[in-house]
């Protein structure tokens, strides 16, 4: 029995809505960055499903291509998050969100 | 012919000094030395081309009779409604005699000047350079006024000059005197400008009456036979012609400028300025610009046979003659004696026109400009001596000169002939020349003044002898002659009373003990002068007069010649009678003893008419009680109905209403409605700015929380649409 596309769609559904809310809820950088590298393979998820669903010959690699940018994309963004997270820490001694909120006017 | 080319150069000679008054003015003041030298190369400039001018306009006397000279010369012409206002000059051998007259008196005053102003001395002038300029503006004012070919340049230079005479007199502008009714060069100034205003106010009712009958004012028109005719006989009112009424109104002018009774009054006063002032303006020049004027309009004046003018100008001249010249008697201020005798002399020029004896008159004008101006000249010097003497004397020697003195207590006066005496000694030149100006001006066989004024007599006489002139009633010659013949006498009196008080006797203070002789530039001009005074009468004898010569003979100035004056024996010897007469009373009072006090001894025997004499017949003191009390009174309610009663409370009112409805208008529509929409925009946006602000957390979260629900609202609304 084939598992229907729905259900993978759910799935990410739910990947996503908890990537998000970590993003919105956690104060901790770091687990914010976790919160958008839930994000990302959630629609990562979508991406594979779809392809795998809406094109049924499978002639083109377009999802898994796609995909993979986006793993790639999330490679470096963890990086450059990670590095600006650790020049917060090095200034402010915090990683806390609410701390860091010099933009305001 | 040649000269042509020269006499078109005649409008160049006021514009030298005016030239250095631009010059001093402008860029040399700070420094004297330049300032005195562009002064004397002006004056000199004007002196030459005016001497150059004067002796061609001799030489060519015949060819500038009025029909066939090209003169006056047009320069510009200025629109004036609907005519033009010709300006332009004219030489004729009236206005040769005064070239002759005015550069070189100017010249001597300008040269004196320098060391009367102390250059090169710490007591040097402070205004030094000023001087310099007003006198060159002067200068510039009398010699454009005889070169002025019509009334109109001539009332402007005219008033030039009584704007610089007031300057002038008023040099010393900060001078206050101890004694408060001694006036102050300050108010004399104003009131030499104030009283001569009243004779200028007459004269351009005058020229303006003459504009309205004729339609021009240039000379050359107003005194052809035609206009002439014109104006003798039309009628201003019953049967008195335009020409009468227009030559009086004219002849006012005269009287305020040449100081003749009853407008006398400024001139005395005038002496509170610099002496070379007095010499310059208020002896030689400005004054007889008066006299000037009434030879120059001559023609008007007997345009009329035996009209008032003629009379009413001989009574006013020998009444002042005479009048002046007892006031002259009692005074002790060395300046003012000379003021009244230089109103005295005017008086014998106006007498003189006024019977008809042009050249007579002339001749007078020309020789009294060069002995007065010598007379003040010296005098000037005089004070100056003094000054320098007081100034080297100790304050103790003062004290003790001043006990037992009849001006105990007053401050020394440096103009009182009784602070003087016995200068002969002490300033040589100065007392030599000044007494050759005085032999001149008493008449004294052979000086200027004795042929002069010996010409003016004998006209006078025979004219009563032998008819008159013009049409004079015969009654005004031997009434001019009588009152001339006393006036002599009393100048005569009065000069010697100057002299031997001055330069006689002994010194009566230290200060004239001490006083040394003044600077050559002072003596220098004295010295000149002196020899004129001494030898210009022989251009005037009566079998050879060369003024007669210049002004009569041709008929350059009347459109006929004027009748030669005859020498008259008997005259001649009544008139240097009367002036040794004078000259003998004067030496037994004053010089034959020397004075044992400082009282004049004439002050006992006459008793109240001294005193009289000495206030000037009390003529100032009415004039303060008629005219300037009421007039001050008058100026008083006006500026009380003018500043306090209703002029200005009207004003005001109309001012405060003004004001009123503005403070109405900002308080009810300004404020609330314009500067309340105003400030309400401004208001919203800083309250909706400051709305915003709040959204502005800084907590990237709530941003993000705020984009998320926003795309799930536009989901719905996309969804809930398809």
């Amino acid at each position: 029995m084939q598992v229907p596309l729905s259900w993978y769609l759910v799935v990410a559904a739910a990947l996503f809505c908890i990537g998000l809310y970590g993003v919105l809820s956690r104060r901790n950088a770091i687990g914010i960055l976790m919160g958008v590298e839930l994000m990302l393979n959630a629609v990562n998820v979508n991406l594979v499903a779809f392809w795998r669903y809406v094109d049924p010959l499978r002639a083109a690699m377009t999802g898994q291509v796609f995909a993979i940018i986006v793993i790639t994309v999330a490679a470096a963004e963890a990086a450059v998050g990670l590095a600006l997270i650790i020049a917060v820490y090095r200034n402010r001694r915090t990683v806390d969100v609410t701390q860091v909120d010099e933009l305001k006017l | 012919m040649t000269a042509n080319f020269f006499f078109n150069l005649t409008w160049l000679i006021p514009l030298f000094p005016l030239a250095a008054f631009a010059i001093i003015v402008l860029w040399t003041n700070r420094n004297r030395l330049l300032s005195t030298w562009v002064a004397w190369i002006g004056i000199g400039l004007a002196w030459v081309l005016g001497w150059f001018i004067f002796w061609l306009a001799g030489t060519y006397a015949q060819h500038l009779t009025a029909p066939v000279s090209n003169y006056p010369v047009p320069l510009f012409s200025i629109p004036t409604g609907s005519t033009q206002l010709q300006v332009g000059f004219q030489v004729d051998t009236l206005t040769g005699l005064m070239l002759f007259m005015v550069p070189f008196v100017c010249l001597m005053i300008f040269i004196y000047s320098k060391g009367y102003m102390n250059y090169g001395t710490e007591a040097v002038d402070s205004r030094y350079s000023r001087f310099f300029a007003y006198i060159s503006l002067f200068a510039c004012g009398m010699l454009g006024l005889v070169v002025s070919d019509n009334l109109v340049t001539l009332f402007i230079f005219w008033e030039l000059m009584g704007l610089c005479s007031y300057l002038l007199i008023g040099f010393w502008f900060e001078k206050k005197y101890a004694d408060p009714n001694r006036i102050t060069p300050k108010q004399a100034g104003l009131k030499a400008f104030l009283v001569t205003r009243i004779g200028d106010i007459l004269m351009l009712s005058g020229m303006l009456l003459l504009y309205v009958q004729t339609g021009t004012l240039t000379f050359k028109e107003i005194f052809s036979p035609d206009v002439l005719h014109k104006l003798a006989t039309t009628y201003a009112f019953g049967q008195v012609p335009w020409a009468t009424v227009i030559a009086v109104l004219i002849f006012g002018g005269a009287v305020g400028k040449s100081a003749q009774f009853p407008l006398h009054v400024w001139l005395p006063d005038a002496m509170e300025g610099p002496t070379p002032v007095s010499a310059l303006i208020h002896a030689a020049t400005m004054v007889s610009a008066g006299v000037y004027l009434v030879a120059r309009t001559f023609p008007l004046f007997v345009a009329v046979e035996g009209g008032t003018q003629l009379a009413v100008v001989a009574f006013i001249g020998a009444f002042t003659a005479l009048f002046a010249g007892t006031i002259a008697l009692a005074q002790n201020d060395i300046k003012r004696v000379l003021a009244y005798s230089t109103i005295s002399q005017l008086g014998f020029m106006f007498a003189a026109l006024g019977i008809g004896a042009y050249v007579a008159a002339v001749f007078h004008l020309i020789a009294h400009a060069f002995f007065k101006a010598l007379l003040f000249m010296g005098s000037g010097s005089v004070i100056h001596g003094v000054e320098h003497g007081r100034h080297h004397t100790s304050p103790e020697g003062d004290l003790r000169e001043h006990e037992g003195h009849s001006h105990q207590g007053r401050e020394f006066d440096a103009n009182d002939m009784m602070n003087m005496g016995g200068l002969l000694r002490r300033m040589p030149t100065t007392g030599w020349a000044f007494i050759a100006g005085a032999l001149a001006l008493t008449g004294i066989f052979p000086w200027a003044g004795f042929w002069s004024k010996d010409e003016i007599l004998a006209d006078a006489w025979n004219a009563f002898m032998h008819g008159t002139e013009f049409g004079v009633a015969k009654f005004w010659p031997i009434f001019v002659w009588a009152m001339l013949t006393l006036a002599a006498l009393l100048t005569a009196f009065y000069t010697a009373r100057l002299v031997f008080l001055t330069f006689a006797g002994r010194p009566r203070t230290e200060a004239a003990h001490r006083a040394p002789e003044s600077v050559p530039s002072m003596t220098w001009p004295l010295i000149i002068l002196a020899i004129f005074s001494t030898f210009l009468g022989f251009f005037g004898m009566p079998w050879a007069s060369q003024f007669y010569n210049l002004l009569g003979k041709y008929g350059t100035i009347l459109n006929e010649p004027i009748p030669h004056g005859e020498f008259n024996a008997l005259v001649a010897g009544i008139s240097l009678f009367v002036a040794v007469l004078g000259w003998f009373f004067g030496w037994l009072l004053y010089g034959r003893k020397p004075l044992a006090e400082t009282v004049d001894p004439l002050e006992k025997p006459l008793g109240p008419v001294y005193a009289l004499l000495k206030n000037r017949y009390y003529i100032d003191q009415l004039y303060q009680k008629v005219i300037v009390r009421p007039v001050i009174g008058l100026a008083g309610a006006a500026y009380a109905f003018d500043d306090r009663i209703v002029i200005d409370p009207l004003v005001d009112g109309v001012g405060r209403f003004g004001r009123w409805v503005s403070e109405a208008l900002k308080k009810f529509v300004d404020n609330p409605i314009v500067d309340g929409a105003v400030n309400g925009v401004g208001r919203v946006t800083a309250w909706f700015g400051e709305f915003m602000r709040s959204t502005q957390t800084g907590q990237i979260q709530n941003y993000l929380l705020v984009a998320v629900v926003t795309v799930l609202l536009l989901m719905i609304m996309f969804l809930a649409r398809s």
